[in-house]
Parts: C-alpha cells; sequence; structure tokens
C-alpha cells in the first residue's frame, strides 16, 4: 500500500503517536469527534448581478484591473489590452476559442505562444502577456481559481509572464463563497487561486503588489446574457 | 443576601483604602457586607509561578471561608479570574475525588468583581458618588479579556458627577505587570509600562483608574519614578468618593 | 554559513538586550500595528468568525485524536496520486532523507518556499554540509538570508529589518549570491521588491530541485496546500522536476471540504486579507503540469511529544498565522530573536518547550516570556488557549512531573535553580494559609514604614529599578475591620 513496508523511522512515528494518543477511548471513531459546522455556508443573499458586482470590486481592491464585455466585443476589447500593453509575444493554452482573439495574430505584429510541453521556460520569460479562462471565481474574496482545464492551460503560464488576462463568464463561472468554490473543485486536478496581482507583506507589513508573479492582472468579465 | 468581601492580600496589606471604599460603597448603597477574617491570598502569585502544590491549600481555604454566602465581592479583576477560570482546574487535579472541584464549581459562580456586582446584581450604574477630575480608565487584562467585564467599570463612571472620562490610546494593551512577570521579565515588564505611562499622560488626566491595584503599583510607580503628576486610584475609591478627594 | 539557534541565551536577557535597540523597537512597532487593526477590519466583515474559529479548533481536534488514522490515509493517498511519502523521527534523519532526494538528481542547488519547519530542523546548513546549496526565495526569507540572520517572525521572517536596511543588504550582499542589486536602488518598497524578482528569477528559471513545506495536507485526498503572497511559492511548486515538501505531521486535516473553514481563517488572520494573492493545490503529480516527482517528508520532531501531553496538546492546532505574534505586547518589544527558535512570540513560548523539552536555560525561560494578558488567545483563529499551555508548562519547569520526552515517558525533575524558588513558594503558601501568621508579617511591615526605601536592593532591584514603590499604609484593611466593626460583620441594612 505504501511501498515502503518496512521503514522503521515510519514505525517510530506511528508508534510514538499512539502512546501519546492513550487518553483517547479506544471506541473513539475518527468521526465521533463533534465537528460543529455553525458557520455560513455564504455571507449574505445575492442576486447574480450583485455576486459579479462583489467579485468585480474585490477583484479591483486587491489592485487587479477589471473590464465587462459581452461576446461581440469580447475580441476588440482583448485585442486593445494586448495592444495597450505593448505585448509582441502572446501564450495562449489549448481551449481558448479561436474568436476570444480573432482580432489578434500576425497580421496585428502579434505571435501566439501555443502552450506546449516544448515551451522552455527560458522562452516563457521572454512573452509578455496570456491569455487564459477559469475554472470560476468567488466573489466574497475576489479570487480566480485555474484548474487546468479548457482555456488554462499548464500553472507555469500564468506565472512566468508579467501581464495575466483573465476571463471569466459570467455570472455561471462566479459562487458567492470559498465554501461553495471548494464544493464545485475536483481535488485531483491541480489548482491555483488567484486573488490580484503577485504582492508582498514583507516590508515592514505592508503589501505591496508586484513581485514575482504578473504584476499586472486583468479580468474580463464576459456577460453570458448580452450578444 | 449575605455578601462577603473578599479583599485581596494586596490590598489588605497594600491598599486598605480600596476595601475600606468598598464597604463604604456598599453600605451606602444598602448592602450588608461582611469580611470573613480567616480569608487570605487567592494564590494567583504562586500558581502563575508554577507552584500549584502549594496554591492548592489556598484553594480550599477560600471555599470554606466563602461557603455559604450568596455573593463574593471582590474589587480585584484578576483575584476574580483566578477563581472564577484557574480553581476549577486546580481543583480538578487534587485527586481528592472530585471534592474540592464540587466546593469550587459552588463558590466560584457566587465570587463577582465589584463592577459585576454592581451592575449585573445590584442593577445600578449611578452610585450618588461625586469626583470632579480628569480620569483615564485602564482597562486590565484581566478584566477586559479573562472576565469580559465590557463597557461596566465605563458605564459606573460615566454616572459619575464631575468626572471627566478620558480614553488612552492602545486602552486594551496589557500595562506590563503580569505578578512575577513584572520582575523576571523587568526589561520587557518596564518597556511595556513606560508605553502605557505616555498614553496615559497624552490624555491630561489627573487621575488613572483600573479595577486592579496590582496593575495601579506598577504603572503608578512607573509614573511617579518619571515624576508624573498623574495619581494611580482603584475605581472603587472614585465610587465611593462624594466629596471628589477619592473616598 | 547559515545560522543556527544552538547556544541562544534564556529569553530574560536577549529581550532585555532588544529593548535597548531603538531602531529595533521601531520597527516591531511600526509593523506590528499597522497588521494589527487590519486584521481586526479583516475579521469584523465575517460575522461567523466565531463560528468559524470553533469549527477549526474541532477539526484540528478531531484530527489530532486520530492522527495514526489521518496520517495513513495520506500517506495512501498521495501515494496513490504518484507521489512518494517518507517519514522522519526528528530533524536529523527529515535532513538525511532530503539531502539524499538532491543527491539522486544529481543537482547541486535548490530553490525553498518559506518554511518554518525546515528552519526547525536546520536543513540549509546540512545541505550546505553536503555540498547543496539553497537558495532561499521568500522575500524576507532572502533577507535573513542574505544578512546571514536568523528569522524574527513567522509570516515575514524579516520583520526586524527596516525598509532602510532591506536596500543596504541587496545593494552589498546580493552580488555574492547572484544578480547584483539594480544600479541606483532606492528603499521604496516597489523597488524592493523589483530587485527581488531580478535577483531571483534566473534562479527559478535553472532550478531542477524545489524545496517546500505546507500549510494544510488533505488526508481524504492527498492535497498539499501552500498558501503565499508573492508568486515564489509558485515558482517553486511548479517549475522543477523534483518537488520536496518536508511538513510537520500536525498539519493534516482530515477532508477536502475542511479547507472551506481554513482558507477563510488564515489570510485574515496572517496578513488580514481577505485572501491572500496565491494558494496551490497538489495532489501528487500531473502528467506535463508541474514536477514530475514529488516527495513527501513527515515529520515528528517533538511533535508526538506535545501530543502525548493533554493540555498541551492544542498547541498543535497552530496554522502559523502569527496573529498572536502581532498582538502580543511582549513579541513587540523582546522581537523574535529572544524566542531562541523559528517560533517566536506566544505560540513559540508554548511550542518550542514542548517541541524541544525543557530540559536547559532557554526552553525554561520561555513559558515565563509572558504577563498572561490573553490577547494572543483572543486573536488565535484555532482556539489555542495560550496563557493555560503557559500555566501548564510553568508548572513542569517549577514542580517538574511526567512528560513524554523524544517518545519516552518520564518524570521531569524541577529546574535545578527554581530549587530555592520552591522553597520561598512553600513558605509562603504556608504563611498566606495562616492568617495570623500573615497578619504578624504584615504588621511588622507597618511598624518600619518610615525605613523603607523608595528602591530595594538584592532581587527587589527588578522592580524598583524602573518603578518606585507604593507608599506603605498605616495599617491593614483587616486591622482597620477589627478595630472598626470587630464582629466580622459590617453595619449597613440587608439589600
Amino acid at each position: 500500500m505504501t511501498g515502503r513496508p518496512h521503514d522503521p523511522a515510519r514505525e517510530r512515528v506511528l508508534a510514538r503517536i499512539r502512546r501519546a494518543l492513550a487518553d483517547v477511548p479506544r471506541h473513539e471513531r475518527p468521526g465521533d469527534h463533534p465537528v460543529p459546522r455553525a458557520y455560513a455556508l455564504t455571507h449574505g443573499e445575492r442576486t447574480a448581478a450583485e455576486r459579479v458586482a462583489l467579485l468585480a470590486a474585490h477583484l479591483e481592491d486587491y489592485r487587479a484591473t477589471v473590464h465587462r464585455a459581452g461576446a461581440a466585443e469580447l475580441p476588440e476589447l482583448l485585442t486593445g489590452l494586448l495592444r495597450r500593453r505593448g505585448a509582441r509575444r502572446v501564450v495562449v493554452p489549448a481551449g481558448v476559442p479561436p474568436e476570444w482573439l480573432a482580432g489578434v495574430g500576425a497580421g496585428a505584429g502579434v505571435e501566439m505562444v501555443p502552450d506546449t510541453p516544448g515551451l522552455t521556460t527560458g522562452e516563457l520569460d521572454r512573452v509578455d502577456s496570456v491569455v487564459t479562462g477559469c475554472a470560476l471565481a468567488v466573489a466574497e474574496t475576489g479570487t480566480l481559481v485555474l484548474d487546468g482545464g479548457p482555456g488554462q492551460g499548464r500553472r507555469r503560464i500564468t506565472l512566468v509572464p508579467d501581464h495575466h488576462v483573465c476571463v471569466v463568464r459570467v455570472p455561471s463561472q462566479v459562487v458567492d463563497s470559498v465554501p461553495q468554490a471548494l464544493g464545485r473543485l475536483d481535488p485531483l486536478r491541480p489548482l491555483t487561486w488567484i486573488s490580484g496581482p503577485s504582492a508582498t507583506s514583507d516590508i515592514e507589513l505592508d503589501r505591496v503588489e508586484g513581485v514575482h508573479g504578473p504584476r499586472t492582472l486583468e479580468v474580463v468579465l464576459l456577460d453570458e446574457a448580452a450578444p | 443576601m449575605r455578601v462577603a468581601l473578599f479583599v485581596t492580600c494586596v490590598n489588605d496589606t497594600l491598599y486598605p483604602a480600596t476595601g475600606r471604599a468598598v464597604v463604604t460603597l456598599l453600605e451606602r448603597l444598602g448592602v450588608r457586607v461582611e469580611f470573613p477574617a480567616a480569608q487570605s491570598c487567592c494564590g494567583q502569585p504562586l500558581f502563575n509561578s508554577g507552584h500549584r502544590r502549594p496554591t492548592e491549600p489556598l484553594v480550599r481555604r477560600y471555599t470554606e471561608v466563602f461557603a455559604g454566602y450568596d455573593h463574593v465581592v471582590t474589587p480585584s479583576a484578576s483575584c476574580a479570574a483566578m477563581v472564577r477560570e484557574q480553581y476549577p482546574r486546580i481543583a480538578a487535579r487534587a485527586g481528592d475525588g472530585g471534592a474540592l472541584a464540587a466546593a469550587v464549581a459552588e463558590v466560584a459562580a457566587r465570587t463577582r468583581e465589584l463592577t459585576e456586582f454592581l451592575v449585573d446584581v445590584l442593577g445600578v450604574t449611578d452610585v450618588g458618588a461625586r469626583f470632579p477630575r480628569t480620569v483615564a480608565y485602564h482597562p486590565t487584562c484581566h478584566g477586559l479579556r479573562a472576565l469580559g467585564l465590557g463597557d461596566r467599570p465605563r458605564r459606573l463612571l460615566e454616572q459619575v458627577d464631575g468626572l471627566r472620562l478620558r480614553e488612552p490610546a492602545g486602552a486594551q494593551e496589557c500595562c506590563g505587570f503580569g505578578g512575577t512577570f513584572a520582575v523576571k521579565n523587568a526589561a520587557v515588564s518596564a518597556a511595556m509600562g513606560t508605553d502605557k505611562a505616555r498614553a496615559l499622560v497624552a490624555t491630561g488626566a489627573d487621575v488613572v483608574c483600573a479595577v486592579d491595584n496590582s496593575c495601579l503599583a506598577h504603572l503608578g510607580g512607573i509614573l511617579a519614578r518619571r515624576g508624573s503628576r498623574v495619581r494611580p486610584l482603584h475605581l472603587a475609591e472614585i465610587l465611593a468618593s462624594r466629596d471628589g478627594s477619592g473616598a | 554559513m547559515s545560522r543556527t539557534y544552538v547556544g541562544m541565551p534564556a529569553f530574560p536577557r536577549a529581550a532585555a538586550r532588544a529593548v535597548d535597540d531603538a531602531v529595533l523597537r521601531a520597527n516591531l512597532r511600526r509593523a506590528t500595528h499597522t497588521i494589527r487593526d487590519r486584521r481586526a477590519a479583516a475579521v469584523a466583515e465575517l460575522a461567523d468568525w466565531a463560528q468559524l474559529r470553533t469549527a477549526a479548533a474541532a477539526i484540528k481536534d478531531r484530527t489530532l485524536r486520530h492522527l495514526d488514522h489521518y496520517l495513513l490515509r495520506l500517506e495512501e493517498n498521495v501515494t496513490r496520486a504518484g507521489g512518494t511519502v517518507h517519514w522522519a523521527a526528528d530533524a536529523d534523519e527529515a535532513n538525511r532523507i532530503v539531502t539524499r532526494l538532491v543527491r539522486d538528481t544529481g543537482e547541486r542547488e535548490v530553490v525553498k518556499v518559506k518554511s518554518m519547519t525546515t528552519q526547525e530542523t536546520g536543513l540549509n546548513a546540512a545541505l550546505e554540509e553536503a555540498g547543496i546549496r539553497a537558495y532561499e526565495t521568500d522575500l524576507a526569507e532572502l533577507v535573513v538570508q542574505l544578512g546571514d540572520d536568523l528569522p524574527s517572525h513567522l509570516l515575514v521572517p524579516a520583520i526586524h529589518r527596516n525598509r532602510a536596511e532591506i536596500r543596504e543588504l541587496f545593494r552589498d550582499r546580493m552580488g555574492a549570491w547572484g544578480r547584483p542589486a539594480p544600479e541606483g536602488l532606492t528603499d521604496r518598497p516597489a523597488e524592493l521588491a523589483e530587485a527581488a524578482r531580478l535577483h531571483l528569477r534566473e534562479k527559478f528559471l535553472r532550478a531542477k530541485v524545489a524545496v517546500s513545506g505546507a500549510n494544510f495536507m488533505v488526508a481524504e485526498t492527498g492535497t498539499l496546500v501552500v498558501v503565499e503572497s508573492e508568486g515564489n511559492g509558485r515558482m517553486c511548486l511548479t517549475l522543477p522536476e523534483t518537488l520536496i515538501s518536508v511538513v510537520g505531521i500536525e498539519k493534516t486535516v482530515p477532508a477536502w471540504r475542511d479547507l472551506e473553514v481554513f482558507l477563510q481563517l488564515l489570510p485574515r488572520s496572517s496578513t488580514a486579507e481577505r485572501m491572500n494573492p496565491y494558494t496551490t493545490m497538489w495532489t501528487g503529480t500531473t502528467d506535463g503540469d508541474g514536477p514530475s516527482a514529488f516527495h513527501l517528508v513527515l515529520l515528528d520532531n517533538g511533535r508526538s511529544d506535545a501530543l502525548a501531553d493533554v493540555t498541551g496538546r492544542q498547541t498543535l492546532r497552530c496554522i502559523r498565522c502569527s496573529a498572536c505574534l502581532n498582538v502580543c505586547p511582549v513579541y513587540e518589544r523582546a522581537g523574535g530573536h529572544a524566542y531562541g527558535s523559528p517560533y517566536p512570540g506566544p505560540i513559540g513560548a508554548v511550542l518550542t518547550p514542548q517541541l524541544r523539552g525543557t530540559a536547559s536555560p532557554l526552553e525554561q525561560s520561555l513559558p515565563f516570556a509572558s504577563s498572561l494578558c490573553g490577547a494572543c488567545y483572543e486573536v488565535c483563529p484555532v482556539a489555542i488557549d495560550i496563557p493555560e499551555v503557559l500555566l501548564h508548562l510553568r508548572e513542569r519547569v517549577v514542580e517538574g512531573g511526567e512528560a513524554t520526552v523524544r517518545g519516552v515517558r518520564t518524570v521531569v525533575r524541577p529546574a535545578r535553580r527554581r530549587a530555592l524558588e520552591g522553597a520561598a513558594a512553600r513558605a509562603a503558601g504556608l504563611v498566606l494559609d495562616h492568617p495570623a501568621a500573615l497578619r504578624r508579617a504584615q504588621r511588622l511591615l507597618y511598624r518600619t514604614r518610615g525605613l523603607h526605601p523608595r528602591r530595594l536592593p538584592g532581587p527587589g532591584r527588578a522592580w524598583s529599578a524602573a518603578r518606585d514603590l507604593p507608599p506603605v499604609p498605616e495599617e491593614s484593611f483587616r486591622d482597620w475591620w477589627a478595630r472598626t466593626r470587630g464582629d466580622g460583620a459590617g453595619r449597613g441594612g440587608t439589600a
């Protein structure tokens, strides 16, 4: 089962733990010790529109830039964001709908870099921007969660480039709270929770944005109801 | 209603005026107070220094001395916290088949810090005091966090005729006394007390008041050493005062 | 050149030195006060904070009471997901395992995510001896490493350094470790962060092996969780080919769902944020994304000793948020180094003597490094009653008693220098238990009141060095009562 059946350190640690727990009644099963879960599963009742508005407000609180678009306006918006950034090379993972980036391409002087296993960290470091979708977003905390699903790519592509554009389909991808988010996520997938651009509190315990991850995080709320 | 005064060893020995003020105040409010002479120290200085065993006889003494009273009133939040928080833990380890634990459960529930007795039992906040001075109230840690006195002391002070109440910056922070901490970690204790003293002086108050004379001894000692004119005074002495002199 | 905690003086001596260091005091005061108010505001946003706290304590208690069960489930699930689990009873074992794993890759350097656990085991020094260089990548940990210094805070190991000091360190020392700091570096935090970004990027890009800790391990799924801000964690957890995580056994939680409690409590308690910028969750290895080899080293190193202590056990609930440090008036003035371990502040004062035992002066002094003000308990998101554990450990130091030391049940003898104090305490107890004797002592005090100096000699000097003595009254309360009432009852009517 463990592949290391006769590890003396393992036996020693487990024996110490069992001796240490001599006061726990023999008949007590792990689930017997009560866990009162009187906490809230969401903090307040919200309409879908309110939930999306809260997400936007909380993303902005932590210095992410928030944009809104319908499907029809999205290509132009994304093109504009990349142009304003001066991005020459953009990573786009498999599963990003081609129409999102219909306005971007060789014609616009932008090189689209696919997220392939052959893409080295050095090459990735020379990329200017990355455009992805996400698995879901959490309104109460202003968090995006990526799970490596379609349109999200490997974890490194949203880490090494300095500019991350993340598209959230609203309202379907937005949940209220952390408990709701965990309920929708698959723990067996590699998960990255992102709440604003990279930051540090390491200088005098005051928050400063921008260390190793993308220093600019732009979030596009893609309105599913709009044309 | 039988009410006993647990004056505490510090007040008995060094601050008898606080004990007298409690008697004056309670009698003025129509409460007949008894002082069982067999009372002693709650044991906190010993217990907080790690000496549990010599503390146990003092716990036993307390339960015997104060058995049978409806209320035990004490002008010390820290001693009340010792009785209510630590006595059950000490009694649980007495190894006497639960006898001490039962006695403690009985008497600890009836032990009240002075402001709890006034506000919760007597239901008064205006005790008819006059004290025309500027007063900074220091909420001691045991009053604030162990007993949860909340705004009781403040409500009592707000009703005192002529009194101007001031809140020092960082009011909820410990003054640095901490019993033997003041001696074992004298440098840190003095640094905490000095910062607290500065905050108190900055309020412009003439008097710093609290519900624990041990904290006030530490703060008063630092204020005096720094040549400050801010005078430490127990809350009971302000509440007992009718002419503004402090009991 | 990695400093260790060996040979640190007892708390009062180190603390007294820190109190005299004006720059250190100002740095700590500014940082802790900044975060204190913000934490309170972040916590106030959640109306169910008390319920979250209760649930967190209960989840941790459930885990601890059945730790063997949950560790075996964790091992099974990590293994199933492609990871390899190793067990280490103490620091040396953990360091040997990590050293061997790094050697097996053929690499001579590793990048590290901030990990108090590997500070505890002294991993960097052990790797150095084996010819392996460890690069710290957390900004504050980098400051500590460049300064050949020791951490002084759980969250911000270089909290004792202000921006001007950090700038100097970067300017003077970065070159010796890799890319030098940019010309004309100022002490603006954004510029300092940029300097760290440039300095570390080349290390991230070439690193083949990373060493991390973890904030949580989910037994039910085998998932590990690292909560961070800067992105250095993500770099270490996703770019290298081999990932080695050294994690204390108490970091286990039973179920995936339990994270919903801790991911709400930890960021608000720690950095006062609704959510920290980055959280990485991984289960074993994933084809094509992240490290292809994952090793989990489960560390005991005294944790099972703490587990054996029914009062001390609650200490193992700790999620290392550092809220207790930030609110502690003693920590603020004594600084983190005085606690002589990577675990400073109130939690360190209870954790270190339990992990290491109470045989030497530093560990014996730690339970006394508190005024018992209770602020730590109030802010603790997992409701560790730190004052209760402090008192419990004081008793162990003073009176001795049963304790488990490195897995062996032993009777601890009272600390040597406490013998005299013990005799004095017994004498005091005797006097206090005999009111007649107490009365005689009081009267002696009053008869000599004209003779009392304002400053005391001998052991009393610790009091009177900074404080005047209170004036001695003319008579005790009990004498006044006897003189004026006599009969034991007061006048007054009955209410």
